[in-house]
C-alpha cells in the first residue's frame, strides 16, 4: 500500500554527509575509570538524589528519583562507587555546571536484580510509573519524559508515529539502530502502539537511509509500516514529520495527542522495549562521533561518559578546533570536553575550520526573503530578526516568534550571513525572563499587600482592644461609683456590642491568616513553627482577654 | 563563539547581484545594437559615480568598505538608472542621477537594506521632474557612435535631427496633436512603431525578458512579482482598449514598450523597497502596474513606472502588515 | 474648481468623523493609570524611590508629584517603559536615589544571628522566617532584594548574595558578530 505523503513549507537540504560513520557497525567503548551523571537529564523537575557519597551503587540502580509531575529517574550506568555529589559542567551552550552524582567505576559492571516486567498484566499507571522510575525519557533531542506523552488523551489516539527521519547531516544513530537493533524498535513500538490503543504505526525514514529502511521492513508486520519519506532538513522536526506523514497541522500550542498523533524517536521505542523486557533502564545510548575524526562511527555509551573518552574513541584530527553537541545545524559547540554524555546526546561532531568554516561577516539584511521561503514553520524571520534587534519583544511575539523550532534554515539560506537564531534565542531567552520577573514581581505585590494588610489590621485592632479596655474600665467605675451612678444609655450598650463584635471578627481574621509570612517550609520547619505560633496564640489570647480592673 | 546552524548555503548578497547583472546583459546587447554604444558609456559613468559614491559614503558612516563594495548593489542601481535614462543625455545628468540615487535614496535612509525607496526610481523621477526635455530625447534607431558620444559629452544638441520619441511618447503627441480624431492604430504606423511595440525597442525588450526568465530560472526572483506586474498592466490595458480601442493602445504594445519588462523583472523586484510576503508581492507589483499604467495613459509623463514604483514603496509596511502568511499552527482548519 | 474644494472638505469631515468615531467606540478600557505603572515597577518594595513601597510611588508619578527616574531596582529599562506608557521624555536614572545593580538575595549567616525578629519586620514581603531568639533565614524565592532587612540587623549578619546563574535561567546573549569585521 502507497502512503500518500504531505508536504510542509520550506526546508533545505544541506549535503548528509551520512556515509562516513555508516560503515561501521555500532562499537561499545571502554569503561571509562568515572562516570558524571547529571541529574537534570530531563525536562521538568530536578531528580532528587537517593545517594551519598562512598555509597556502593549497582548498575541500573536509581540515583535520581523523579521529582515533580514532569521528570523522569536516573541511574547508575555501571557499578561501582558514589565519589561526589556535585556540581560539575553540564553538555550545555551555557558552559554552567548543575548537579551530578560521580561514579568511580569498580570495573565489574555488576547489575542490580532484574526481572521481566509483566506489562501486559500492568495497569496504564503502574506501567508509566515503572517507565518514569526507568528514567526513559524521548532520545530525538527534546529528552521529554515518556510516560507522560504515553497517557492516552479524553479523545482517542489513531496514529502513532515513530520517527526515523534523522534529517541532520552527520548525525546516524537512529540510522544504526535501525539497522542493527530493528526488531527491539518494532517491539518497543507495539508496546507502545497498545498503551495507546492506537489504529497504526507509522515509521517515517528519510529515503537518504535505504538500509535503515529495508532493515525496519523486514522487522514490521501487522498494522506497522514503515514510510520513506523525501529527504528534505528538518523532516524529523515533529511537527514537520507528523504533516508530511498525515496531514495533520498540529496547531501551535497543542499537542499531537489533542489531533489523535503521537510521535516517538526509533531510539525511545528501543528503550521501551529494553525496559520492559530486560529490566533494563536508561543508561546508555548510542552516540554518532563524525566530523573531522579519522575514525567516525556509532558507539554504544554510558551515560556520564566524559565526551573527551568518547571522541578519543573516533581519533580526531590535528586540526580539530571545536567539539559539537548535535549536529551542525541544531547542536553547539560544547564548553569543555569534559563535559558527560547525557541522555539527550545523540552526536558528537568534530569541526574544523574547513569543516564548519567561521561564519562570513554579517551584512544588513536586504529583505530578499529567502530565510522566509525556506522557514518550515511559515515565519517571516527577517522581521522577527528586526523585532529582535530593536528589542521590540512584543512585536516579536506577535509575529510567532515562539513557533520558531530553532531549525537554522534560515540562517543557513540567508545571503547575508545574519545568524538569525542566535537572535531568535537571545529574543526567546529576554522574554522568557522577563516573564520570570514578571511573576516574581507579582508574587511580591501580593506578599507586600498581605503584609500592609496585616499592619493596618494590627494597628486597628489595637486601637479597638484600647478602646474596649477604656470602656470596661468606665463601666466598672460606673457600676461600683456612687456618685453619678447614671445607668448606661442603651446608645452605650449598643456601641460596647458593636465592638465586642469587632473584635471577634478580627480574632477569628487573624487566625486564619496567621501562616501567611510561613509558606513553602519543609516540614520539620513547618511543625517548628507550628509550636511557636501555638505559643504565640495562647500569650495573645491573654493579651486580648479584657484585664482585671485594677 | 558562534552558534549553529554551523552549516551555510554558499549563496551571497554578491552572488545574487552578479546574477541580476548577468540577465541585464542580453537586453544591453539588444540596446547597442539598436541603437549604438552610447548606452555603454552611459553605463561606465554611472557604475563608476556609483561606487566612488558608495565607497564615500561608507567612509562617511564608518562601515567596512571592502565588504559592502563588492557586494555590487551600487552596480545594479547605476545600471538600472543608465537603462531608464536615455542613453543621449550629457555626462553630468547621469552622474547627477546616481549620486541622487546612492548617496540620498541610499545612504541617507541608512544605508543597503534600509531605503525604503528605490534608489533608481528616485534618481528617475529626480531627474524627469528637473530636466524634462533632456529626458525626452531618444535616440533614433541607427544614430551612429561619434555622434552620441558628441551628444553625452556635452555636445550641442540639433533635435529634431537626431533624437525621436519613444513610443509611449509618440503615442501620447499623437493622440494630443489629433485632438478628437487621432486613431491609435494610424499612430502606431508611425516610424516610432515596430512590429508590436517600439521600433528597435522591441528588441531589448525581449533580451531583458529573456533575463528575467533567467533570473527567475535561477530563483533569484519569485515568479509573484513579474507576474502580478505583467498580468495587471495586460488586463487594465485590456479593459480600457476593450472599452475603447480607438483611443487606447493594445495590451501588447503597453507590455512590450517603455519600461514595463525591464520594470518587471528588475526594479520591483528590488528586495529593499518591496514587499515581502507573497500576497503582498502580488498587491505590491499589481498596484505599482495600475498606477503606472494610469500615468501612462491619462497623466502628464510619458513613462508612469518610476512614479508608480515610488507611490507603493510608501504603502509596503501597510501591504506587508496585513499580508503576513499564516504562521504553521495556526492556519484555518489547523487548530 | 469649486465642486473639487467641496468634495474635498466633505471627504476630509466624513473621514474624520469616521475616525473620531472609531476612536470613541474601540477605545481600549484599560485598567487605571496606577495599575499600568504599578505593573512596570518591579515589587522589590525596597524604598528607594522615596516612597514606602512601589505602589506608593505608582501613586505619586500618576499624580505627577514624583519623576519616572526614581526606581533603580526598575533601572533603565523600567524608565524606558514608563516614558513610554506616560509619554513623557526619557531620563537617565537619578543617581540620588541609588544605581541599578545585579539582583540579589539576603542570606542571614545562621551561626550569628541571635534572633531579634527585627529582620522579621523590616522585610516588606515575609519572606523571612524565624520568632523571637530562634534562628532566622530567608526563603529565597520570596526575597525580592530590597536590602531592608540588612541594616536594622544589630550584629549584621545578613549580606547580600548576587542570584547565581544556572543552567535553566541562563540567558543567550545578544548574538555579537561585528558587522563586517572579519571582511
Ligand atoms: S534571508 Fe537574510 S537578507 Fe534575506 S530577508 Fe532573510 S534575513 Fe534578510
Ligand atoms: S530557525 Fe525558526 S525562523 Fe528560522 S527557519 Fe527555522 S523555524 Fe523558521
Ligand atoms: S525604588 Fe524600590 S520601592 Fe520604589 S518603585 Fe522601585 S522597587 Fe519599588
Amino acid at each position: 500500500m502507497l502512503q500518500k505523503l504531505f508536504t510542509f513549507h520550506g526546508g533545505v537540504k544541506p549535503d548528509s554527509r551520512k556515509d562516513a560513520s555508516t560503515c561501521r557497525p555500532i562499537r561499545p567503548l571502554a569503561m571509562p575509570a568515572e562516570l558524571v551523571v547529571p541529574l537534570h537529564q530531563s525536562i521538568g523537575g530536578t531528580p532528587r538524589p537517593l545517594v551519598r557519597v562512598g555509597d556502593r551503587v549497582l548498575k541500573g540502580e536509581r540515583i535520581g528519583a523523579a521529582e515533580g509531575p514532569v521528570s523522569a529517574a536516573v541511574h547508575a550506568p555501571t557499578s561501582g562507587t558514589v565519589k561526589a555529589v556535585e556540581e560539575r559542567t553540564m553538555p550545555h551552550p551555557s558552559g554552567l555546571p548543575a548537579s551530578c552524582v560521580v561514579i568511580e567505576t569498580d570495573g565489574e559492571d555488576r547489575w542490580i536484580e532484574r526481572e521481566p516486567v509483566p506489562w501486559k498484566s500492568m495497569k496504564g499507571d503502574e506501567l508509566r510509573d515503572f517507565l518514569r522510575d526507568a528514567g526513559i525519557v524521548g532520545l530525538g533531542g527534546a529528552t521529554f519524559p515518556s510516560h507522560i506523552k504515553l497517557r492516552p488523551a479524553t479523545a482517542p489516539t489513531h496514529t502513532l508515529v515513530l520517527n526515523g527521519a534523522e534529517c541532520e547531516p552527520f548525525i546516524t544513530c537512529d540510522d544504526m539502530l535501525m539497522r542493527e537493533r530493528a526488531d527491539e524498535i518494532v517491539r518497543g513500538a507495539g508496546i507502545m502502539a497498545r498503551m495507546l490503543a492506537v489504529e497504526r504505526v507509522l515509521i517515517g525514514i528519510e529515503d537518504n537511509k535505504p538500509e535503515a529502511i529495508a532493515a525496519m521492513r523486514a522487522a514490521v508486520d501487522g498494522d506497522i509500516q514503515v514510510v520513506a519519506i523525501p529527504t528534505l532538513y528538518p523532516a524529523g522536526g515533529e511537527k514537520q514529520l507528523l504533516r508530511v506523514l498525515t496531514g495533520v497541522e498540529v496547531a501551535a500550542g497543542r499537542r499531537p495527542l489533542d489531533f489523535g498523533l503521537q510521535c516517538f524517536n526509533v531510539g525511545t521505542a528501543y528503550r521501551v522495549a529494553r525496559a520492559i523486557d530486560h529490566a533494563e533502564p536508561l543508561i546508555s545510548r548510542i552516540v554518532t562521533v563524525a566530523g573531522n575524526v579519522e575514525e567516525p562511527g556509532n558507539f554504544e555509551v554510558l551515560v556520564g561518559t566524559p565526551i573527551d573518552e568518547l571522541l578519543k574513541a573516533g581519533r580526531p584530527r590535528a586540526d580539530t578546533d571545536r567539539v559539537l553537541m548535535g549536529g551542525p545545524m541544531m547542536g553547539f559547540a560544547l564548553p569543555t570536553t569534559a563535559a558527560p554524555v547525557v541522555k539527550a546526546t545523540n552526536c558528537v561532531l568534530a569541526g574544523s575550520p574547513s569543516l564548519l568554516p567561521p561564519p562570513p561577516p554579517e551584512m544588513a539584511c536586504i529583505r530578499c526573503g529567502t530565510c522566509a521561503d525556506h522557514c518550515p514553520a511559515d515565519l517571516q524571520p527577517f522581521e522577527l530578526y528586526w523585532f529582535g534587534r530593536s528589542h521590540n519583544f512584543g512585536k516579536a511575539q506577535e509575529y510567532h516568534l515562539f513557533d520558531c523550532i530553532e531549525c537554522g534554515c534560515c540562517s543557513y539560506v540567508c545571503p547575508s550571513h545574519i545568524p538569525l537564531v542566535d537572535y531568535f534565542r537571545f529574543t526567546k531567552s529576554e522574554i522568557w525572563a522577563r516573564e520570570r520577573e514578571r511573576a516574581a514581581a507579582d508574587i511580591a505585590r501580593e506578599r507586600f499587600e498581605a503584609r500592609n494588610d496585616r499592619q493596618e489590621r494590627e494597628k486597628r485592632e489595637k486601637a479597638e482592644r484600647l478602646a474596649a479596655k477604656a470602656d470596661a474600665t468606665r463601666k466598672k467605675l460606673a457600676e461600683t461609683g456612687a456618685g453619678d451612678g447614671a445607668p448606661p444609655s442603651p446608645a452605650e450598650e449598643a456601641k460596647k456590642a458593636l465592638i465586642a463584635a469587632a473584635l471577634e471578627r478580627a480574632k477569628q481574621q487573624k487566625s486564619s491568616v496567621k501562616a501567611r509570612n510561613t509558606e513553602n517550609l519543609p516540614a520539620d520547619k513547618q511543625a517548628e513553627i507550628d509550636e511557636i505560633e501555638a505559643r504565640r496564640a495562647r500569650s495573645e489570647r491573654r493579651t486580648v482577654e479584657p484585664p482585671e480592673p485594677s | 563563539m558562534s552558534h549553529s546552524p554551523y552549516l551555510r548555503e554558499s549563496r551571497t548578497v554578491q552572488q545574487i547581484m552578479l546574477h541580476v547583472l548577468l540577465a541585464l546583459l542580453p537586453g544591453i546587447a539588444a540596446y547597442v545594437w539598436q541603437f549604438g554604444p552610447g548606452i555603454l558609456i552611459q553605463l561606465l559613468l554611472a557604475s563608476v559615480t556609483a561606487l566612488a559614491a558608495e565607497a564615500v559614503m561608507l567612509k562617511l558612516r564608518g562601515k567596512p568598505l571592502g565588504l559592502y563594495l563588492r557586494d555590487l548593489s551600487a552596480i545594479v542601481t547605476a545600471w538600472l538608472i543608465a537603462l531608464s535614462l536615455p542613453p543621449i543625455g550629457p555626462w553630468w545628468m547621469i552622474v547627477l542621477a546616481t549620486l541622487c540615487a546612492i548617496v540620498v535614496a541610499k545612504h541617507l535612509y541608512g544605508g543597503l537594506g534600509q531605503n525604503p525607496f528605490n534608489p533608481a526610481m528616485v534618481a528617475f523621477c529626480v531627474m524627469i521632474v528637473a530636466f524634462p526635455a533632456l529626458m525626452s530625447q531618444w535616440p533614433a534607431a541607427g544614430l551612429d557612435p561619434p555622434q552620441q558620444i558628441d551628444l553625452i559629452l556635452g555636445g550641442e544638441r540639433p533635435l529634431d535631427a537626431i533624437t525621436a520619441a519613444t513610443p509611449l511618447d509618440a503615442l501620447r503627441t499623437g493622440l494630443r496633436t489629433g485632438g478628437e480624431d487621432a486613431r491609435v492604430a494610424e499612430i502606431t504606423q508611425g516610424p516610432a512603431f515596430g512590429l508590436i511595440g517600439g521600433s528597435g525597442w522591441e528588441w531589448v525588450v525581449a533580451g531583458f525578458a529573456a533575463g528575467g526568465l533567467y533570473l527567475l530560472w535561477r530563483r533569484i526572483i519569485g515568479w509573484q512579482l513579474p507576474a502580478a506586474f505583467l498580468v495587471t498592466m495586460a488586463l487594465t490595458a485590456l479593459l480600457l482598449w476593450g472599452m475603447h480601442p480607438a483611443r487606447f493602445a493594445s495590451p501588447l504594445l503597453h507590455l512590450a514598450s517603455g519600461g514595463t519588462v525591464l520594470a518587471a523583472f528588475f526594479i520591483i523586484t528590488d528586495p529593499v523597497s518591496g514587499s515581502t510576503t507573497p500576497r503582498g508581492k502580488l498587491v505590491f507589483a499589481g498596484g505599482a502596474a495600475f498606477i503606472a499604467y494610469m500615468i501612462r495613459s491619462f497623466g502628464n509623463y510619458p513613462d508612469g513606472i518610476a512614479f508608480a514604483v515610488l507611490l507603493m514603496n510608501i504603502c509596503v509596511p501597510l501591504i506587508d502588515m496585513y499580508t503576513q502568511p499564516p504562521v504553521f499552527g495556526h492556519k484555518r482548519g489547523s487548530s | 474648481m469649486i465642486a473639487a474644494l467641496l468634495v474635498m472638505a466633505g471627504l476630509a469631515l466624513v473621514l474624520g468623523a469616521i475616525l473620531g468615531f472609531a476612536a470613541v467606540r474601540f477605545k481600549v478600557q484599560g485598567d487605571p493609570l496606577v495599575d499600568k505603572i504599578d505593573a512596570i515597577l518591579p515589587q522589590t518594595q525596597c524604598g528607594q524611590c522615596g516612597f514606602p513601597g512601589c505602589r506608593p510611588y505608582a501613586n505619586a508619578i500618576a499624580d505627577g508629584e514624583a519623576d519616572i527616574n526614581q526606581c533603580p531596582p526598575g533601572g533603565d529599562e523600567g524608565v524606558r517603559k514608563l516614558a513610554d506608557l506616560l509619554g513623557r521624555e526619557y531620563k537617565p536614572l537619578n543617581e540620588e536615589h541609588g544605581v541599578e545593580k545585579p539582583k540579589a538575595v539576603a542570606m542571614i549567616d545562621e551561626q550569628t544571628c541571635i534572633g531579634c525578629t527585627l529582620c522579621i519586620q523590616a522585610c516588606p514581603v515575609d519572606a523571612i522566617v524565624g520568632a523571637a531568639k530562634q534562628m532566622h533565614t530567608v526563603v529565597e524565592a520570596d526575597c525580592t532584594g530590597c536590602e531592608l532587612c540588612v541594616a536594622p540587623c544589630p550584629v549584621d549578619c545578613i549580606t547580600m548574595e548576587p542570584l547565581s546563574e544556572t543552567v535553566q535561567n541562563w540567558k543567550w546573549k545578544y548574538p555579537t558578530i561585528p558587522i563586517g569585521k572579519a571582511a
